[in-house]
């Protein structure tokens, strides 16, 4: 039995990535390209803060009498540091509803925000070099 | 979820509270189709539960109406499952299991980009659902490596044949797998780590 077989692509060679203003492009039989009809996390209201699935959130204080029943949650939550993706996680919120939540407490300094690191052009060897260590121990 | 009792909501246990000395953390992304085994994989090496993290789409109507807001709108929910590795009492690395069928991860910002890299795990009864997922990391230039999890009736095929079909260059690791076995998705996560520290070490200042 043979597999099947793929053809590789290279970096930039986004098919639909530069599409003009003439609408969503279409594939080869006319039909619209969906994927650039999707919205990610419904209503887009305002600024948000610029928080990762991994960003690690420690609250700063205890709720204050005026935080809302979901705030008072989420700093109860990371009174010790948590990501992101474990707050949406216990408290059952889509993740797009927490960052907005966090972008409030970030903003009233309820909470601190630590950022992930984030791969680059080139890799920290340091770093990986601290992750392969650290999975050898598993 | 009931937020009137805020203080009844389960937390992380005890021993699942990262301790105040973590100060940053990173990611590995696990991408494969329905069933390869990437919730398997997670739960395996994690310290922690598999949790998961849910996030919506909404879908603008397709037709002929093309007036903003009047157009219908159907919102989705997609699941991601995600597991922790504490690496040092400093840095954390978490795991997110991403079924690689949907397009919708692939607008996520960040997602892909902002990791370290990818397992792209697959089955060989079902190879070409990994196609395109391979081909978008590609070309977001995300590097990753392939697991391939060896079911009991699923072919085999030697390495030199599975390169050719997927068309993968002669550096990017391929490896079998097992991950229900915790040494062995360790294997696969290491495979993937040496094969990005030798990405870096060819870098500019290399
Ligand atoms: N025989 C065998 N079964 C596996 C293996 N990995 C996963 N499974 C089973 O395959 C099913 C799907 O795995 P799951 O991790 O949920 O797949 P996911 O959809 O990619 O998250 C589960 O019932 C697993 O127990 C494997 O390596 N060998
Ligand atoms: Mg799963």
């Amino acid at each position: 039995m043979t597999p099947p077989q793929r053809q590789r692509r290279s970096p930039g060679q986004e098919p639909y990535a530069a599409s003009s203003a003439a609408g969503p492009p279409s594939k080869d039989d006319g039909t619209p390209n969906p994927e650039r009809l999707f919205v990610i996390g419904g209503e887009g209201g305002g600024e948000r803060a610029d928080i990762d699935l991994v960003t690690l959130i420690v609250a700063r204080a205890d709720p204050p009498v005026s935080a809302t029943p979901e705030q008072a949650a989420l700093l109860r939550l990371c009174a010790a540091p948590l990501s992101a993706a474990e707050l949406s996680a216990y408290l059952g919120l889509p993740f797009s509803v927490v960052t907005v939540l966090l972008t409030d407490l970030l903003a009233t300094e309820l909470v601190q925000a630590r950022a992930p690191v984030v791969r680059q052009k080139v890799a920290d060897r340091n770093l990986l070099e601290a992750v392969m260590h650290g999975l050898q121990k598993l | 979820m009931d937020f009137k009792n805020s203080d009844t909501i389960p937390g992380p246990r005890t021993e699942d509270r990262l301790p105040h000395t973590a100060e940053a953390a990173v990611k590995i992304v696990i991408v494969g189709g329905f069933g390869v085994g990437k919730t398997t994989m997670v739960g395996s090496v994690s310290e922690i539960r598999p949790l998961t993290t849910e996030e919506t789409m909404t879908q603008a109507g397709i037709g002929v109406d093309d007036n903003y807001g009047s157009a219908s709108k159907t919102a989705t929910t997609v699941a991601m499952d995600f597991g922790r590795i504490s690496i040092t009492d400093q840095l954390v690395l978490y795991l997110f299991g991403t079924p690689g069928q949907e397009r919708f991860w692939f607008l996520w910002n960040g997602l892909f980009e902002g990791a370290l890299g990818a397992v792209v795990l697959v089955d060989t009864r079902r190879l070409d659902v990994s196609f395109d997922v391979m081909g978008r990391l590609e070309e977001r230039g995300v590097p990753f490596v392939v697991a391939v999890n060896t079911f009991p009736d699923a072919p085999r095929y030697p390495v030199a044949e599975l390169r050719g079909a997927l068309d993968l260059a002669e550096e990017i690791p391929i490896l079998d797998c097992d991950v229900r076995r915790r040494a062995s998705s360790r294997d696969v996560l290491l495979t993937l780590t040496r094969f990005l520290h030798s990405i870096a070490m060819k870098g500019p200042l290399g």
